[in-house]
């Protein structure tokens, strides 16, 4: 019986020639990741741990990007201390001030998260690197501080639900609204414990952007992982980015799925996931009249440079609307010098919009675009959890990235069409 | 061990915004987050909490972020233990780590707010005490039991550390 990619990746780094679902596994890791709100913990952890230095001073990871720059007072005190401790142990990769950017977008664009690795992150987000044909998932505190002290995670192998995308896409549908439709279908728990594994001729032409945009939202169906295995596309990415060797690895023709479950992309439009949960998606079509206040464009889900160009599609030439405030947040410093050199900050800014230096910000309702009591936000960002991006009673609406602009010059959730 | 507490009640997907919201998170100190523990899914929660209470969920309780503070917050409330219909996979892990008592039950969405549970951590029953109703739920997996037994993963690691240098 053959094995799927993630179980291939998990036998790989617990050096066994097989795994099975529900196996209790000790895995290597290649990387082990925490950023300003959760490395604090990890490093109090690890100190209380006995442990004098890390396993691998390449491999442990921390990317302040949540509260930065620093907001307040207390924010900045929980940056000191991973740049103290980075500065202790001799980090060979800490991302400060103007190298800093959104962690997720940052390492595969440094060449640090590679196919066929091994991640472990305290952010949920981790699993976004499963795009490039890694296993990644994120994890709390407490048990990155055991990777940075080991190099070891425990983990149980996941079963493995595969997704099939058939069809061509429809213009203005991306990644952002193939993971968004799957949510809609499965559900926020509809793949809880397991691995998601996207597959089909759509997924083959999907850009690299997409791919980790799918990847990056599988924790939002609950899963424990989200992957993509590598191909050409993955080759050109990673071949002049690699800081080490990786490896390749693809499900067999003959591997073990819990379901598989086949979507013809040319039925999906571009949707939107209404509050409180990423899992009440609709059409944009079926919206209706929905006046806004405020868009974000940016994040580890939507703040690429591929994203950028999207909503400058649309905002070129355009205003956005009276009343609507439009936030765009490159995600990292690169892909804010090529959006400046491409042009496109100033369609931006003659759209009207306000550019921020790369932050997760307001997407968690950290800072740098929060909102008031009764405000409605259009985002490109993940989660639209009660109170997400400010207010209890504030509304996120998650969209890709062209939606989002439109609804900027729209004043109400609109998608390109509408302009 | 055995536990009686008071139920408060939440509903399904309960998600680690609801339990602490990311604008307190400047901070990882256990009782600066307890005083703001599900704050946006009940106001007066924090306040009106006792020690020894236990939060009932529906299905999918933790989901969303990693955040350790979810479970750090819900255990400086004074929480004894969390109920669920399921949970989401990283709270799982977060609550066993902080040595936060996590129970999976079918029947939680028929407990009532206010209900007294008597619950036995060892074989896993809970006797609803005004109905007299007996409930299952599944039992903690042997590892995580021995995390458990160990007092949580950091002991875990130490121990483990200890034996290699041995």
């Amino acid at each position: 019986m053959g094995m799927t990619i993630t179980e291939k990746i998990l036998a790989a780094h617990a050096d066994k020639d097989r795994v099975s679902p529900g196996d209790l596994i000790m895995a290597r890791v290649d990387v082990a990741l925490a950023n300003d709100i959760t490395a604090p913990i990890a490093i109090d952890r690890f100190r209380k741990s006995g442990a004098k230095a890390v396993f691998d001073k390449s491999r442990v990871l921390l990317v302040p990007d949540h509260f930065v720059p620093n907001k307040d007072i207390q924010s900045a005190m929980q940056v000191k201390i991973l740049r103290e401790f980075a500065r202790e142990q001799e980090l060979t990769y800490f991302f400060d001030g103007g190298e800093s950017g959104v962690e997720h977008a940052l390492l595969p664009e440094k060449g640090l998260a590679l196919p066929g690795d091994l991640i472990v992150g305290a952010d949920s987000h981790t699993c976004t690197y499963g795009g490039l044909g890694a296993f990644a998932t994120g994890m709390g505190s407490t048990d990155i501080a055991a990777a940075m002290v080991t190099g070891e995670v425990w983990l149980k192998v996941p079963e493995s639900i595969r997704f099939v995308y058939k069809g061509a896409l429809n213009p203005w549908v991306e990644g952002k609204d193939l993971i968004l439709y799957t949510i809609g279908d499965i559900g926020v728990d509809g793949a809880l414990y397991r691995a998601m594994e996207f597959t089909g001729p759509a997924i083959d032409a999907l850009p690299m952007a997409g791919r980790l945009t799918m990847a990056n939202m599988a924790i939002e169906a609950g899963a424990k992982n989200g992957v993509i295995a590598p191909d050409g596309i993955t080759e050109a990415y990673v071949l002049d980015r690699a800081v080490r060797p990786y490896r390749r690895c693809a499900s067999d023709p003959d591997a073990q799925y819990l379901d598989t479950r086949e979507y013809d992309v040319s039925q999906i439009e571009p949707q939107v996931a209404f509050p409180h949960l990423p899992e009440n998606t609709r059409s944009i079509y079926e919206v209706g009249t929905i006046p806004i206040d405020q868009v974000v464009i940016g994040s580890c889900t939507n703040g690429r440079i591929e994203d950028m160009r999207s909503a400058a599609a649309i905002l070129k030439g355009k205003k956005t609307a009276n009343g609507t405030r439009l936030i765009i947040i490159p995600a990292t410093p690169s892909v804010y010098r090529s959006a400046l050199d491409e042009g496109l900050f100033d369609i931006f800014l003659d759209a009207g919009a306000i550019i921020s230096p790369p932050t997760c910000g307001p997407c968690l309702g950290g800072h740098m675009g929060i909102l008031a009591k009764g405000e409605r936000a259009v985002a490109t960002t993940n989660r639209n959890f009660v109170g997400r991006m400010g207010h209890p009673e504030s509304e996120v609406y998650l969209a890709n990235p062209a939606v989002a602009a439109a609804s900027a010059v729209m004043g109400r959730i609109a998608g390109p069409d509408a302009l | 061990m055995k536990h009686t507490g008071k139920v408060w009640k939440f509903g399904n997907d309960v998600d680690t915004d609801l339990i602490i919201p990311a604008r307190y998170l400047t901070t990882s100190d256990p009782h600066e987050l307890a005083k703001h523990c599900m704050e946006d899914a009940d106001p007066g929660f924090p306040g009106k909490v006792q020690a020894g209470d236990i939060i009932v969920g529906g299905k999918n309780f933790g989901c969303g972020s990693s955040r350790e503070h979810a479970p750090i917050a819900i255990k400086a409330a004074g929480v004894a233990c969390v109920i669920a219909k399921s949970f989401a996979r990283i709270f799982y892990r977060n609550a066993f780590n902080m040595g936060l008592p996590i129970l999976e039950c079918e029947a939680a969405d028929t407990f009532q707010n206010g209900q007294e549970l008597s619950v036995d951590f060892d074989t896993g029953a809970i006797v609803v005490r005004n109905t007299g109703m007996a409930h299952e739920t599944t039992p903690i997996p042997p590892f995580m039991q021995e995390l458990l037994a160990a007092g949580g993963l950091m002991p875990y690691i130490r121990r483990k550390m200890e034996t290699k240098t041995m």
